[in-house]
């Protein structure tokens, strides 16, 4: 009982992860009805960032995220202007491979720079682990941390999407782009946004996902981009909240299914859970039904 | 003094050539009609004014400023609004979220006046004002896009089929709401496949065929020309 329990944070921890990085995938998708699958690399990179404003320019802790979120946006925005805007009316089969590219190089590029010796994340995290029931259940203060994090970044984005000014206009321009523009909403700058808002939740996501797993590579981003992925899908591509209930659901899946079933196979059954979705449900839990342009 | 002037403008989808040097204008306070066929090009002709497409050549001015250097999302900061074919209301906001994006370029806090003023003109719409739009009927959907458009303020407004798809009693009712916006001072330039209620509620006319503008005139005129009567009005 009270190692399921344990199991069960471990989950919700891993899991909320997931579901900040796939609420950059699905905000994206949302809007520029692309995959965006360098989105995992950026993640990557955000952890980098935050690696060597503590290592080596000895900035606290804050500071380093901070950083971290700054280069990410604005690596976002840059990524989206130079390779995806110029993509904007090609098939999506151009932008998909162009994405991909974009990780690849992403990926290299954090190898000519970092080298490809594993770095060992800093513990950016400092605060104490609660003990529950007389002390046979602790509760790490990074996934503490990790939890409330995804939370108020749930909160955050659903105010901002539902009360702002900006919100409303990435709403608009996700659902019909022309519309949108006939309202007067700048679509170019709405992108934009997006991509920023995005990349600065994959450098939370980065610093958060390292502390918990601290070995940090150039390849560190691409299996929980895809892990990800998976959940935005899972959750319905396109819906915050479906990111997070996808993100959160897959990790605890796979961790029960680590401690439970078979070590090996964890990864194996995230991606079976989804096979099972898609089967059952083709729009995701929280998927919005696609609607025919008559 | 013309407040829409569209001069020589031809427009291509692709290799396709769409719009073959059309002219036309719009006077302050008229309502001007483009009548025609499917595929003779005035859903391309106000979506190209709109700023949604770009004329390959030619020139288009708006109350004497330059269109065609205008990008689409500052077309409506000019005082002009299209009602797009199909309606294209925002599906999964509600009827009050779709109203305030109408007004996404004007004041903050000029909007919850401008709403009432609109739920004033659609009662119907106030019935609904926190219903999700994708789930209204044809015809209110029909009225939250032209309410939509109005929210901008705009001098002129660009209607684009609103009577597509509705029954008798609403494609009535639709033109009734042309004709009190205009009386309320609007300008209104309309494409339309119903030429017969076209026509009735309008000033002025241009007969589109395959890219071109084949015939103009006053709106009554047309109503009785031969040609016109047997090519768009079945008798």
């Amino acid at each position: 009982m009270i190692s399921l329990l344990s199991h069960l944070m471990n989950g919700l921890s891993l899991g909320s992860v997931y579901a900040i990085i796939a609420l950059g995938y699905t905000m994206v998708y949302g809007i520029a009805k692309m995959l965006n699958f360098a989105h995992g690399d950026v993640i990557m990179i955000g952890a980098y960032i935050s690696f060597c404003a503590i290592h080596y320019w000895n900035l606290p802790p804050a500071l380093a995220l901070v950083a971290a979120m700054a280069v990410c946006t604005v690596l976002g925005i840059v990524i989206e202007r130079l390779a995806y805007k110029p993509l904007r009316q090609a098939t999506s089969l151009a932008v998909l491979i162009t994405a991909i590219g974009m990780s690849y190089l992403l990926q290299n590029s954090a190898l000519l720079i970092w080298g490809s010796n594993t770095k060992s994340f800093p513990d950016m995290i400092n605060v104490p682990a609660i003990s529950l029931l007389g002390g046979e259940l602790i509760i790490k203060g990074e996934a503490i941390v990790t939890i409330l994090a995804c939370v108020v970044i749930m909160i955050a984005l659903t105010l901002f999407t539902s009360r702002t000014k900006m919100g409303k206009a990435m709403r608009g321009v996700s659902e019909d782009k022309g519309a949108a523009e006939l309202m007067g909403i700048n679509v170019n700058l709405t992108i934009s946004v997006t991509f920023a808002i995005g990349s600065a939740l994959a450098a939370i996501a980065g610093v958060l996902l390292c502390t918990a797993y601290p070995a940090l590579t150039p390849t560190t981003g691409s299996m929980p981009g895809i892990k990800a992925f998976t959940a935005a899908v899972f959750g319905g591509i396109g819906s915050i909240p479906g990111a997070m209930v996808g993100g959160i659901l897959l990790g605890v899946i796979e961790i029960l299914g680590k401690a439970y079933i078979s070590m090996e196979l964890g990864d194996a059954f995230v991606f079976a859970v989804l096979i099972i979705v898609l089967l059952v449900k083709p729009t995701g839990l929280l998927g919005k039904k696609i609607h025919e342009k008559v | 003094m013309s407040l829409l002037k569209i001069d020589d403008i031809n427009v291509y989808y692709g290799a396709i050539h769409a719009i073959k040097g059309i002219s036309f204008e719009v006077n302050e306070g008229e309502i001007v009609t483009l009548i025609g066929a499917n595929g003779a090009g005035k859903s391309t002709t106000l979506n190209t004014i709109a700023g949604l497409l770009r004329p390959r050549t030619g020139t288009m001015t708006f109350d004497g400023k330059n269109l065609v250097a205008t990008p689409c999302n500052k077309t409506v900061s000019l005082g002009m609004a299209l009602c797009p074919e199909g309606r294209r209301i925002f599906q999964q906001m509600t009827v009050r979220e779709n109203l305030e994006m109408g007004g996404y370029t004007r004041p903050a806090a000029e909007i919850p006046g401008s709403i009432e003023e609109m739920f004033e003109r659609f009662p119907r719409l106030k019935e609904r004002e926190k219903q999700i739009a994708g789930t209204l009927s044809g015809g209110e959907q029909q009225m939250l896009a032209i309410a939509r458009a109005m929210m901008s303020k705009p001098r002129l407004l660009m209607l684009d089929e609103p009577s597509m798809g509705l029954a008798p009693i609403l494609v009535e009712q639709i033109f009734d709401i042309i004709t009190e916006l205009h009386a309320a001072g609007v300008t209104i330039l309309l494409v339309e496949q119903n030429a017969q209620m076209a026509l009735s509620i309008a000033d002025r006319a241009y007969v589109l065929e395959t890219g071109r503008v084949i015939k103009s005139g006053l709106a009554d005129d047309l109503l009785h020309d031969d040609d016109v009567r047997k090519a768009y009005l079945g008798n």
